[in-house]
């Protein structure tokens, strides 16, 4: 008899949150407003606390039955949840990063229009992830991937009144219903296949099957469309293009949704599917090559970036790179360990930017800044831990997931371990390019003088009314400095073996990834891998050295980056200018994102519209419906305008009417009765 | 015997006379007469044809018609009467309260 945990408990309490501030929120004060909000989330994470200690005594998988919601004949798929190792993970991540950026938006967003409208947005956000993490079979997982869909819209569209927030906003809605048709139609195939769709029964039915090498099957047609979805949620080529204009938003749900969260659900996806997808290993490396692609891609657009916050948004699409990557190569352990330490720098990153902008009242571009040091000392440390961290330096905890994603790669392919790396140097360059411009030099802004007030910024404009570049309130401070305590020591628990540790992260992990076979990246590249499980044990002393030898390398890299940011943006500022006029033509290409957005403008959206407003528009709606209502309507019209005329309240007409009736009565009546 | 036919004919005559008179006509009295007209009209065809088939069903109807004819006429006359002592006025086109 298994305990019951109450696990429904976890999204349905911010789900009354949101409720609570959604319906009531508008007539409520803003700290009852935050104290709500603040209580259901940290509730949940009581919960998911509470759920975590009891977690060793558990049977695992452990499923918790809710409530029946769909039975049609052998099919099945109801309200309940799912319960392992993984899913605890994303938990933890989820409602503890949730909670510390509830904390910080309180302060961020005090003085913003709309502040229950975001809470209970928030908390709706809270709800639709929890219930993704914790859902038992794809439907119930595809309802929280749509409703983080949405709650992304809502909070993306915050500022709905400004024209740019509300298109990007409807931009992300839209790019992310491509990934969701793939997804769909992956769920389909399942339904189709093996009947059902509770992750227990699917990978029962699939794991007996081997895995498919030769040509594409089913598996291979499941896991490319899963992964189509995943593309979208986690913005990866070539869906990805959605997740740079959602910075318009609030930065806290920059930071909750577009970085530690809502788009790590591809990641957690494909993880979830890791049995299909070990059995299609066409399949895991389209995975492999679309992460790395787009690491290296998004890296390469975030050098030339000049917003802070695009910088951090390009900067995590390269990072979703890598957790696809490691799925690619059958390291699945290592992807969710790299979301985990991803979600607490990256959170960090993005409230510390947040801090940044409420300092210079509103200012995102970089090179307004400048010597904000000794002006915000706490941002400046956390933030400078958390680029530590993101730049692979030790022992900060990016180091040790990027670390073992590197190693994972080439093991698969020294191809994904290459462009790994110089996207590992990469993102060390461009984090402490933005780590220099914001923090080092002179101040080149103008807060200081004109108090803030005039100073209307892309992202919305703080108007605070107190002067001058200021910290930020400790509310806003606090969750900085957890962040950044978790940014140190978050990687600490994924030692691997060659540095002394014994990678207890993976080991936890480990029973929801075992069942593989051997995962099979780089069986179609003809590179023998070893399998998972043989990783999983003590490694002989020469690949240990060998990996030593690796970390090396990447750790010169993350150094080499440092170094050529040091130089171009600390010694010789002048310099990236010269450099980027003598790249001209490759320079303005990266500068204007490959031009894909045009791209896509030109390709889809244009022929799109165009086609919509010639057919559907003019041709169906107004030539079709329109004109056919509009014609009967007239035609009516027309009808009764000329039968009103009889109708003239003269007596005399009427009479005259009578007679002329009957009079034609008499003659037609004469007429037939003569004949 | 005069034939049926030249009763009819004066009977169409008497009717077509009413008819026209309580077209055109704006007094409401002339209107009044024109309708007795057209009773009349109908009658001389009544017993025409009670004359011809030896019924005598068609010289009670006239009767009957004669009776209605004189309770209208009271009624009829009683509310021109009323109409002239509100309205002031006869003429028909003027009384036209109902009318939106």
């Amino acid at each position: 008899m298994t305990p019951n945990l109450h696990l429904w408990l976890i999204p349905v309490l911010p789900l009354v949150g949101a409720a609570i501030n959604g319906l009531f929120g508008k007539k409520f004060s803003r700290q009852a407003v935050a104290g709500v909000a603040l209580c259901f989330s940290g509730a949940a994470l009581i919960k998911v606390l509470t759920v975590a200690f009891t977690f060793s005594s558990l049977a695992k998988p452990h499923v918790e039955f809710l409530a029946p919601w769909i039975r049609s004949g052998n099919f099945q798929a109801d309200f309940s949840f799912y319960l392992d190792q993984l899913s605890l993970v994303m938990l933890l991540v989820v409602t503890g990063v949730g909670f510390l950026i509830h904390i910080y938006s309180v302060g961020y967003i005090w003085e913003e229009g709309g502040f229950y409208r975001f809470f209970a947005y928030l908390n709706l956000f809270m709800f639709f992830m929890l219930t993704l993490v914790l859902a038992s079979n794809y439907l119930l997982m595809f309802i929280g991937w749509e409703g983080v869909g949405l709650a992304s819209y809502l909070l993306i569209g915050f500022w709905f009144t400004k024209d740019s927030a509300a298109s990007a906003g409807k931009k992300a809605f839209i790019v992310n219903r491509i990934g969701d048709f793939g997804f769909l139609l992956a769920l389909f195939l399942l339904i189709k296949h093996f009947g059902s769709l509770n992750f227990d029964q699917v990978f029962s039915s699939i794991s007996p099957l081997s895995a498919e090498t030769g040509g594409a099957g089913l598996l291979t047609a499941i896991g490319l469309l899963l992964m189509v979805g995943a593309a979208g949620k986690s913005a990866q080529i070539p869906l990805y293009v959605w997740l740079p204009d959602a910075m318009e938003g609030p930065t806290p749900v920059s930071a909750l949704i577009h970085a530690a969260t809502m788009v790590t659900a591809g990641v957690y996806m494909v993880s979830r599917s890791h049995v299909i997808f070990e059995r299609a290993p066409m399949a895991l490396t389209v995975v492999a090559i679309v992460g790395t692609l787009t690491a290296l891609f998004a890296a390469t657009i975030g050098i030339t970036q000049t917003d802070i916050k695009k910088v951090l948004a390009y900067s995590t699409v390269s990072q979703l790179g890598y957790m696809f990557i490691a799925c690619g190569v059958g390291a699945f352990s290592a992807a969710v360990f790299h979301l985990m330490t991803h979600a607490f720098f990256k959170g960090l990153l993005f409230l510390a930017a947040g801090s940044v902008i409420h300092a210079v009242s509103g200012e995102q571009d970089m090179r307004q800044m400048g010597g904000l040091r000794t002006k915000i000392p706490w941002t400046f440390w956390t933030m400078t831990i958390a680029t530590f961290a993101i730049a692979g330096i030790p022992p900060f905890a990016g180091f040790f997931s990027k670390d073992e994603i590197l190693w994972r790669a080439y093991q698969s392919s020294w191809v994904y371990w290459a462009i790994g790396l110089f996207t590992a140097f990469l993102t060390s360059f461009y984090m402490f390019r933005l780590w220099f411009m914001t923090f080092f030099g002179t101040y080149r802004g103008t807060a200081e003088d004109t108090h803030g007030d005039s100073s209307h910024g892309p992202d919305h404009g703080h108007g605070h009314g107190h002067g001058g570049i200021h910290e930020s309130p400790w509310v806003m401070v606090g969750p900085l400095v957890v962040l950044a305590v978790l940014s140190v020591t978050g990687g600490w628990i994924g030692v691997p073996g060659s540095l002394g540790g014994d990678n207890r992260f993976e080991k936890f992990l480990s029973p929801v990834f075992h069942s593989s076979i051997a995962a099979s990246g780089a069986e179609s590249h003809g590179v023998a891998t070893p399998p998972e499980k043989e990783t999983e044990s003590p490694e002989p002393q020469a690949s240990h050295s060998k990996e030593l030898i690796f970390t090396g390398i990447s750790v010169f890299a993350g150094i080499f980056g440092f170094l050529l940011a040091w130089q171009l943006y600390y010694r010789d500022p002048q310099l990236p200018q010269k450099i980027a006029a003598s790249l001209g033509g490759l320079y303005e290409a990266v500068v204007h994102k490959y031009y894909i957005d045009e791209l896509y403008a030109t390709l889809f959206v244009k022929p799109l519209i165009a086609g919509s407003a010639l057919i559907l528009w003019h041709g169906i709606d107004q030539n079709v419906i329109d004109a056919s209502l509009d014609n009967s309507a007239h035609g009516a019209n027309q009808v009764s305008d000329s039968a009103r005329h009889m109708q003239s309240g003269n007596l005399r007409s009427y009479a005259g009417w009578v007679a002329a009736g009957a009079a034609a009565v008499i003659v037609y009546m004469i007429w037939t009765g003569t004949r | 015997m005069v034939p049926i036919a030249y009763y009819l004919i004066l009977s169409g005559i008497l009717f077509a006379c009413g008819v026209t008179g309580f077209l055109i006509k704006r007094n409401i009295i002339s209107i009044f007469m024109s309708i007795e007209l057209m009773l009349n009209g109908v009658n001389l065809s009544f017993v025409a044809f009670a004359a011809q088939w030896h019924a005598l069903s068609g010289q009670i109807f006239v009767f009957f018609v004669m009776v209605v004819a004189a309770a209208e006429a009271a009624v009829g006359l009683a509310i021109i009467i009323a109409v002239y002592r509100t309205r002031e006025t006869l003429n028909i086109d003027q009384v036209d309260l109902l009318k939106l």
